[in-house]
């Protein structure tokens, strides 16, 4: 099974960090001498009960101020699968390193605090994780303890998080209760939920599915990363990622910009020929013909080619220090491929700005719509005199 | 129905595109490798993404001349047999030129290396250097990008690290900084050795399980050598140990073990009590922020 990237925002108020203790320790993926470790520092700071943030706020920064500044990333597995956990920060003026976690998480787990329903921040939180691409959201509304472990508490928050996120077009929505400090539907089910017939937290993210499982059904997209010249025997090959799709030996497929049609004689893995790639391998293409190809070409399905674009209207997420300077110039960094562009925004765009812009590329650009293929629809600005990435992109 | 993929084929999948940015972005880079199981197996996922070519980059060891000679033995026979440029400078070098300073002969050289291996970025201008560590290991790592940036003095800056969103790495620095590559980054210890096991990697022998003298100190089993003698009052044991993670000698120690092949270290490692760095290094225990201050200043 592929593991699953999750992400999770909020703050240490939610229970953000005890909740994902209680994850890691219910899973037994948090060793004695690292629960020693926050068993002293606990102390050190005066702290009665066990600060389980203490064991994903990794920086002296973060843990002087009690808040998450960058993404953690945490690991562990269960005998069905392996998760990768992007602890990441819930304060707006750390969006940048938010959205840095949710790019490559395909769920997202929000926190409610059941005494205070659904927070402004959640509600971005929810856009922001939707406009980067994730198809799945998991409420969990924690501190069920505090109100008895009433279902009517619960059910008020479900319906205000349902309503909200409805429109956002989920893929998979869910909200369940809980407590992260007792321990109540995170990994072991507890005995006060007997209403809730539900997944634990743990059930359900076990089951959910993964981005490259969806994306092998999509259009093939293999942007070329290296060229491979022919030695030892070996033929030219190109070598890269499927991003998405799959192909079998003697499929036809186009290559840009060029678009001159071949067959894939064969795919390679470390010197080995294979059947078929799906989408995540990475593999050497050897074609039938012999065609310019160079890093940066993209080897695609001809029956659902990408689009060609010399301008683009695009989302952009703004994550420089700096506004973005209208009809400035800026690097664009599609797939394996950069170019100049051109970057006229609607209207004033500074740090952890959403905004529309549109770009007038130097040189074409071979995209999809980020809805319909996430590898091939997504881009970063580059500022070429600080070589900063300025902003995450998402061409509509 | 198309095929499925467990975890190792993803990260490893993962690890060799890295590995092919880095080339197809890079002007100079270097490969860290040390002889342990995390650069070993970098080792095999650099030939897996840029075979049948040579590397485009030398490999490169810090030798802080307290390693275990195992190791350095190992080192050598597998950069011949890749016939692959191998790079060694030492933190003796840098002590004879008066950039590294030791306050006693016997004092661990792990924090030194940072110096050496700044010294030696800059003699090679390199602008790209790839190392095997992961995030699982310390938590100062588990906050760092995949293509992490240092300036000229090599420093890391925890508090403005470059936004890095899905695979669009940007390796674009200026001249006289470079870029750290952690194409293992996402991998845990028990990864690694599931993936040692299936490719059948060869590593050097003090990994499994050997008779050692040893004496326990402050809940660490520390080796017996000339570099780290007992102090007075201490028993020297001899026991079956091996080592779960191999650095310099005066901060590695080694965990009681009777794991002969690499099928027992991964039951070992599936219930293990205590993590990876925690049961072996010393120098990560002196306080909660160790490894973030080391790495400011250019470790590794």
């Amino acid at each position: 099974m592929q593991p699953l990237r999750f992400a999770t925002a909020g703050s240490v108020d939610d229970g953000k960090s005890t909740l994902i203790g209680r994850l890691l320790y219910d899973a037994r993926a948090i060793q004695e001498d690292q629960l020693a470790a926050v068993e002293r520092a606990s102390l050190r700071r005066g702290t009665a009960q066990l600060d389980l943030s203490l064991l994903t706020d990794g920086l002296e920064a973060e843990r002087e101020q009690g808040i998450t500044i960058d993404v953690a990333y945490r690991y562990f597995a269960t005998p069905r699968r392996k998760f990768i956990i992007a602890d990441s920060p819930g304060h707006v003026q750390y969006t940048r390193n938010m959205a840095t976690g949710a790019s490559n998480a395909d769920a997202v787990v929000l926190l409610a605090d059941v005494t205070k329903g659904l927070l402004e921040q959640t509600k971005r939180h929810l856009q922001i994780a939707r406009l980067l691409g994730i198809r799945h959201a998991v409420l969990f509304v924690n501190k069920m303890d505090l109100v008895g472990y009433a279902q009517r508490a619960f059910d008020k928050v479900r319906v205000q998080f349902e309503a909200f996120a409805a429109p956002l077009q989920f893929q998979t929505l869910d909200a369940l209760p809980g407590s992260a400090l007792l321990g109540d539907m995170v990994v072991e089910r507890g005995e006060s939920l007997s209403w809730y017939v539900g997944p634990t937290l743990l059930e359900r993210l076990e089951t959910l599915e993964a981005g490259a499982e969806r994306a092998a059904a999509g259009p093939l997209r293999f942007p070329v990363q290296l060229v491979s010249r022919p030695q030892a025997g070996v033929p030219r090959g190109y070598m890269g990622r499927i991003e998405s799709g799959h192909l079998l030996a003697g499929t036809e497929v186009v290559a840009f910009p060029s678009g001159r049609r071949t067959r894939v004689r064969q795919i390679l893995q470390h010197g080995t020929e294979r059947e078929i790639a799906v989408a995540g391998d990475s593999v050497t293409l050897v074609l039938a013909h012999d065609i310019d190809i160079a890093r940066g070409d993209l080897i695609a399905d001809p029956a659902h080619p990408p689009r060609e674009a010399r301008t683009l209207d695009v989302t952009l997420v703004w994550l420089g220090h700096e506004p973005l300077r209208p009809g400035g110039r800026y690097l664009v960094q599609q797939s394996s491929r950069r170019t100049l562009a051109r970057v006229e925004p609607d209207g004033v765009v500074r740090l952890n700005d959403i905004a529309r812009a549109r770009l007038s590329l130097h040189a074409p650009l071979f995209v999809d719509s980020y809805e319909d293929v996430r590898a091939s629809g997504c881009f970063i600005l580059i500022d070429e005199a600080t070589n900063h990435t300025v902003a995450a992109g998402l061409v509509q | 129905m198309l095929p499925e993929r467990n975890h190792l084929d993803w990260l490893e999948s993962e690890a060799i595109y890295i590995l092919r940015e880095v080339a197809g972005q890079c002007q100079n880079p270097v490969l860290f490798f040390s002889g342990g199981k995390d650069s070993l197996v970098l080792l095999r996922l650099a030939e897996k993404a840029l075979r049948p070519a040579r590397f485009p980059f030398p490999l490169l060891h810090i030798d802080t001349g307290h390693n275990f000679p195992e190791v350095i033995a190992f080192r050598d026979r597998r950069a011949a047999e890749l016939g692959e440029r191998l790079i060694v400078r030492s933190v003796e070098d840098s002590i004879r030129r008066g950039s590294v300073r030791l306050r006693s002969k016997d004092e661990s050289r792990n924090a030194a290396q940072s110096v050496t291996l700044m010294e030696t970025i800059t003699e090679f201008a390199f602008d790209a250097a790839i190392g095997g560590a992961r995030r699982d290991e310390e938590k100062a790592r588990a906050k760092e990008r995949v293509f992490s940036v240092r300036d000229e003095f090599g420093q890391w800056d925890p508090r403005n690290q470059r936004p890095e969103l899905w695979s669009l790495y940007n390796a674009r620095v200026h001249p006289g900084e470079h870029v750290r590559v952690f194409p293992i980054s996402n991998w845990t210890e028990l990864d690694v050795w599931q993936y040692i096991a299936r490719e059948r990697l060869e590593v050097p022998s003090i990994y499994y399980a050997h008779r050692r003298p040893v004496v326990r100190r402050r809940g660490l089993l520390v080796p017996v050598t000339p570099i780290t003698p007992p102090r007075p009052g201490e028993t020297v044991e001899e026991i079956s140990v091996r080592f779960r993670t191999v650095g310099d000698i005066s901060c590695t120690c080694p965990v009681e073990s009777y794991a002969s092949n690499t099928e027992e270290i991964i039951e070992e490692t599936m219930v293990a009590r205590l993590t990876e760095r925690g049961a072996t290094r010393m120098d990560d225990q002196t306080s909660e922020a160790s490894m973030e201050r080391r790495k400011k200043e250019g470790y590794f």
